[in-house]
């Protein structure tokens, strides 16, 4: 680029100069879309597990990820939350965050929560002490080392406790919970972090039927208030909650639409659904 | 650790309270209770006893054995900052001699700087070694130490600073598990050979050695012995209490959810490489301490306190006395040390055996260390209690 045209572009009168733009962390979401997902690409050794993906996500929304196993549903997840950082592309947090300049904790705190593909929880803590770590204050050292547990956040951890259905076992230390409980108490730890947004990672692998019903109640009553986006294998579930899917295909974006319409969708049939069948 | 549903909401008071109130979750802990009252008890018995009795009587405690628990209690604070990382945030550190070192050295050029001119050449300021390497005057170094606080200070500081260097360039790249140990080891392994060397300026393979006074009081006089042991039973007290508290805050418990989940809890919030960062480097300033706190009773520092066996043998006591209890590791390194000054005096060649076989045998036999044993004795006990009062849920 030349000298002229860096000068073009710095005075460009659409743009405010990037230092004058206050970064007060305010989520501008005032044409409903919530995450930006532009051009991005990631490739590891070559192979592409990110390949010029666009996405949107709106405003409390309900969003469901598709895709065969290597389609990048985990990668793209990675990217939002700042754990892999892409090659190219574009990924803003409401109109005016830009994600990919931010760490993994202050992601974490701008609300973008995220719940992994395997039940990751404090194992040695009480669930209590799993909730109480995420609730939403500040995480710096030194409020952390003098934090004191007050009454209002004993009443948050407790309303927490009693949406996921773990109040009888708060006592009980993480890492003796079942399977299902420990799905339950991320996405409790998640809801305590209070996020705008929540990925949601294969939340009903190793799921009984009755335990995968509750889930799925769990994520629609949360969608509204919040943004979820599920990554979920299980067609049956995912048809139960979602109402737009994305189905991703080797790295972008394949088809999106109803559950229907993606099921009608020939090259989605052939690529994804057409194996399963 | 199920309990039964009608004593939950009892316990969970409890539990509210201790959460609510900051220091009484350190001071109404049992087991710190016990601990200083056992320590308190010790060191005031046995320095009574030393300073009161004629050497004849059957209580008496001679100046020997003061200055050899004066040492155990220093080795004690050392195994407490390995505890400290090791045990609640699952760091293994091979080269915390290092830090102890460094704390050692920092006391020894005060304790050099005090010789003056009785020193064997008489130089007013050059140490013996420095004469003897015909050096005309003082490395800049080596400038300040004569003054008694800034010795005091270098032995926190210098540990500090190379934990924070280190352990930022370590965990910012976030070097974790076998990686971080072997480096641990290598850096404790170059400062050794470093030190070793003349040209360094503290004294070579000999170290620092030959001490006369500290502020001015004679170190061979049993008071003065006496009153080390004293303050090192104070400052490992000291240490004790605040490594509780840091651990039992919300901090402490960011620490082990870390150790446990690091990915879990970075993405919930928790800077956690500064967690570390920071842990480490309380862990190495409290080695520093306990260095500095060694060096006039044992008389001696030299680069052998950098060789990386030594720091093997930390984590060995802290892995006997039982990682993740504070009272566990100092438990342990009294019980080791005690055992190592027992054996190399009966066949000083076995010890090394000895060592590794204690090694193998506890992480195979006992986990949880000789207070794992303990607690697990009487958490049955309590359990079998508790499910005769309350059906079990």
């Amino acid at each position: 680029m030349s000298a002229l045209e860096q000068f073009r572009e710095l005075m460009r009168r659409d743009r405010v100069f990037e230092f004058l733009v206050e970064d007060n962390e305010i989520i501008d979401v005032s044409h409903k879309v919530i995450l930006y997902i532009e051009g991005l690409s990631v490739s590891f050794d070559g192979f592409k597990a990110l390949n010029d993906l666009n996405l949107y996500v709106n405003d409390g929304e309900l969003r469901c990820l598709i895709g065969a196993n290597g389609a990048g549903k985990t990668t793209l997840m990675d990217v939002i939350t700042g754990k892999t950082r892409p090659d190219s592309g574009k990924v803003f947090f409401g109109q005016r965050v830009d994600l990919l300049k931010r760490t993994e904790a202050e992601i974490a705190m701008l609300g973008i929560g995220r719940k992994f593909q395997k039940p990751t929880v404090f194992e040695f803590h009480s669930v209590f002490d799993n909730i109480e770590l995420a609730l939403k204050t500040s995480k710096d050292m030194l409020p952390t080392l003098f934090s004191r547990t007050t009454d209002a956040q004993m009443d948050r951890i407790d309303e927490v406790l009693k949406t996921i259905g773990l109040k009888e076992h708060r006592m009980q230390l993480a890492g003796a919970l079942s399977h299902g409980q420990k799905q339950w108490l991320e996405i409790g730890m998640l809801l305590a972090s209070g996020p705008r947004v929540m990925l949601v990672d294969e939340p009903v692998a190793g799921m009984t039927a009755q335990e995968t019903e509750r889930t799925a109640e769990l994520l629609t009553a949360l969608a509204g208030e919040r943004t979820v986006i599920v990554v979920e294998h299980d067609m049956e579930f995912v048809r139960s909650i979602a109402k737009t899917v994305t189905v991703l295909h080797q790295g972008s974006v394949l088809a999106e639409g109803t559950m229907n319409e993606v099921q009608e969708n020939a090259a989605v049939r052939e690529v994804y659904l057409g194996e399963e069948q | 650790m199920s309990m039964s549903p009608s004593n939950e909401p009892l316990q969970f008071q409890h539990f509210k309270q201790r959460r609510q109130s900051l220091l009484s979750s350190t001071f109404n802990s049992r087991s710190t209770q016990l601990f200083l009252l056992v320590l308190f008890v010790v060191t005031v018995g046995c320095s009574l006893s030393n300073l009161l009795f004629s050497p004849d009587h059957f209580l008496y405690v001679d100046t020997y054995t003061i200055t050899l628990m004066g040492k155990y209690l220093s080795y004690a604070l050392l195994a407490l900052s390995i505890d400290v990382i090791w045990g609640y945030c699952g760091i293994l550190s091979l080269g915390h001699g290092a830090f102890f070192a460094l704390g050692g050295y920092a006391m020894g050029m005060y304790l050099m700087r005090q010789i003056g001119d009785r020193g064997v050449y008489g130089d007013p300021l050059l140490p013996d070694f420095m004469v003897f390497l015909d050096w005309k005057e003082l490395p800049w170094f080596w400038q300040g130490f004569d003054f008694f606080p800034f010795a005091i200070l270098m032995a926190m500081v210098v540990p500090g600073l190379l934990a924070y260097v280190f352990s930022t360039l370590a965990f910012r790249s976030r070097v974790t598990g076998v990686y971080l140990s072997i480096m641990t080891q290598a850096l404790t392994y170059a400062l050794l050979l470093a030190f070793f060397r003349n040209e360094m300026g503290f004294g070579g393979n000999n170290g620092l050695t030959d001490f006369k006074e500290i502020i001015g009081f004679d170190l061979q006089s049993d008071a003065v012995r006496v009153s080390l042991f004293l303050i090192t039973a104070l400052v490992l007290a000291l240490a004790y209490l605040l490594s509780h508290f840091i651990l039992e805050s919300k901090f402490g418990r960011v620490i082990v959810a870390l150790r446990d989940a690091e990915g879990r809890a970075r993405f919930v919030g928790y800077k956690t490489e500064s967690y570390k960062v920071w842990l480490f480097v309380y862990s190495a300033v409290l080695a520093g301490i306990a260095g500095a706190l060694y060096v006039p009773q044992v008389g001696i520092i030299n680069p052998g306190e950098f060789s990386p066996l030594n720091s093997i043998e930390i984590v060995v006591w802290v892995a006997v006395g039982g990682r993740g209890l504070l009272y566990g590791a100092v438990l342990g390194a009294i019980i080791v040390s005690y055992a190592k000054t027992r054996f190399t005096a009966l066949m000083p060649e076995a010890w090394l055996f000895m060592l590794g076989a204690l090694f193998v045998g506890v992480t195979i036999f006992l986990p949880k260390g000789v207070t794992g044993l303990f607690e697990g004795l009487f958490k049955a006990k309590k359990l079998s209690k508790d499910t005769t009062e309350g059906e079990p849920s």
